[in-house]
């Protein structure tokens, strides 16, 4: 009895951790007619309460074809999405891997502030940083062109530390024994390094990708021009007037996200513990 | 030798550092400095900023606000993820699927999830729909103190799954023969809960609550996208204050406001690379 309390709680929680996902779908699926019968409340169109269903009862793509279609600004957006983002962890794995290796493998003076500093700096919210990046990048002349959030993001210092705590974790033992066999500080890292810490990189990426594709103050603080925004600013525009395809953009939207989050589901789990506990 | 390996890493430190330096550091130092002077940015004015700033009344509301925020949500989120944990260790079937299942929120983008908010805290909306059925009254959730609460749901709702993974990952590292040992000596599972899962649990709580401090600062996403940039008075924090001075072009209080925040997460950084130091 009492494990059936317990599994019953768990699946309570799990089943708020899904509805959403769930409830984007179903709404997603059905037409104006009937979206606008669940929704006429909230809309001031009808009295009582907004109701809702997780079977259409005329299922149909009608948002999805009208999105696609119908609102090229909907293209602009996914793709200044993908631009910002893939730009963001190129950049991480072009200066984070060396930086971490560098942490993780090396004793050099300064090692100790420097990397309090790098801690520091992964934990400030974006509103800390604000004011400061914006100086910057005003005076660089980057301000409303999207690299004034690629050019920041790829220097995260979080990715580092990510992929210093899987750096660490392989044995000096290796090293040194290749040391011996005469290989150079970049082959140990190329042919040592790279592959041994694989795992940390992959997580680093799958946790950057979620957090790229989800940025909102930066975007909304350093782009003034509507046609560099990305698609995180983009539907909360969409009223609920158009309801299929307000519906149909949040699940293309989600769509990637989720995909990334299933494909690199042990990686993320991994580098959620390995950020907080020390091996 | 080593002086010299030492120099091939920071070799390999070098473009993450200069990017570090170029974008954050040195313009960081400069709003430390601004943070000294007038508005315009010439006239040396010592701590006015400052004191200016622990005077303003949108600056002392947000600073409550996120304070009731934190000291809500995160005993809250701990105490909820906990219970999970503990539960979920001993679900040897079910363990790993619904572990991942509680993750999902994290993938979930903000700006997917703000129509749902929309559809659900209306004043016509899903909850208040549920509340009539359940004869309670119902609540202008958007506009009015239920707002903070509703924040409060969004958090524990997004940030359940990570505390439950890092939670998990501490229950792992008990050894299941502690367990027996207590069980032959005959204690029951509450004696076991509290002398050696607790205990064991402690460091940790620890870098699980500051992790969660620090993930709260992200709820103004939710928060921005739902209500904008004056959301009900009670969900106003510490980022809306940041983001309308910002507007404003109010550098120098922004300044100080900045120096001031990173100071005290710097203390928060401090104390938990102290609390790792203990366990390596």
């Amino acid at each position: 009895m009492k494990q059936k309390i317990i599994l019953f709680f768990l699946g309570i929680l799990a089943a708020a951790a899904c509805y959403p996902i769930i409830f984007l779908i179903a709404g997603s699926l059905m037409g104006y007619q009937e979206l606008g019968a669940y929704l006429a409340p909230v809309l001031g169109e009808a009295k009582g309460f907004a109701g809702w269903t997780l079977f259409p009862m005329y299922p149909t793509l009608r948002g999805y074809v009208e999105l696609l279609l119908d609102s090229p600004s909907f293209f602009i957006m996914f793709w200044n999405s993908a631009a910002i983002t893939g730009g963001i962890l190129v950049g991480q794995l072009l200066t984070g891997v060396t930086a971490a290796w560098g942490f993780a493998r090396y004793q050099f003076p300064g090692k100790r502030v420097l990397f309090t500093i790098y801690i520091a700096l992964m934990m400030m919210p974006f509103q800390v940083t604000m004011l400061s990046s914006y100086l910057i990048l005003n005076k660089l002349e980057l301000l409303n062109t999207h690299w004034a959030l690629i050019l920041p993001g790829a220097f995260s210092t979080f990715s580092v530390f990510l992929m210093y705590r899987f750096f660490t974790s392989i044995p000096e033992a290796v090293i040194e024994s290749a040391r011996l066999d005469g290989a150079g500080e970049w082959q140990i890292f190329w042919h040592i390094g790279l592959p041994l810490g694989s795992g940390g990189i992959v997580s680093a990426m799958v946790l950057g990708f979620l957090e790229c594709w989800n940025l909102i103050e930066q975007p909304l603080t350093f782009l003034k021009d509507r046609s560099l925004w990305p698609l995180s600013l983009y539907l909360p525009e969409i009223s609920l007037q158009d309801a299929a395809m307000a519906f149909a953009a949040s699940v293309i939207t989600l769509a990637p996200a989720l995909f990334v989050f299933l494909a690199g589901q042990d990686y993320l789990e991994q580098g959620i513990v390995a950020a907080a506990v020390k091996e | 030798m080593h002086a010299k390996r030492g120099r091939t890493g920071l070799l390999f430190l070098m473009p993450s550092l200069l990017g570090v330096f170029l974008f954050v550091l040195i313009p960081f130092s400069d709003v430390i400095r601004r943070s000294f002077l007038d508005a315009m940015g010439n006239q040396f004015t010592g701590l006015n900023n400052y004191r200016e700033l622990l005077g303003n009344p949108a600056f002392r509301l947000a600073v409550r606000n996120t304070l009731r925020f934190t000291l809500i949500c995160i005993p809250a989120l701990l105490l909820l993820s906990l219970m999970t944990s503990v539960f979920l260790h001993r679900q040897k079937r079910w363990g790993q699927l619904l572990k991942s299942v509680y993750l999902v929120p994290m993938a979930i983008p903000v700006a997917s999830v703000v129509l749902l908010w929309r559809v659900l805290f209306h004043q016509q909306g899903i909850v208040n729909g549920m509340f009539q059925w359940m004869h309670l009254p119902a609540k202008d959730w958007m506009n009015s103190d239920a707002a903070f609460w509703v924040l409060v749901f969004s958090y524990l709702w997004k940030n359940l799954g990570y505390d439950i993974i890092l939670w998990t990952a501490g229950l792992g590292t008990i050894p299941d023969s502690l367990y027996e040992a207590a069980k032959v000596d005959g204690a029951g599972e509450w004696m076991c809960f509290f002398k050696i899962t607790l205990p064991n649990l402690l460091p940790a709580f620890f870098t699980i609550s500051v992790l969660s401090l620090l993930n709260s600062f992200k709820v103004f996403r939710e928060a921005y996208l739902v209500a904008g940039d004056y959301p009900n008075e009670s969900m106003y924090l510490l980022q809306h204050v940041f983001n309308n001075w910002f507007r404003e072009l109010s550098l120098d209080k922004m300044a100080a406001g900045a120096v001031m925040t990173a100071l005290v997460i710097m203390a928060l950084v401090l104390l938990l690379e102290r609390a790792w130091d203990k366990k390596g």
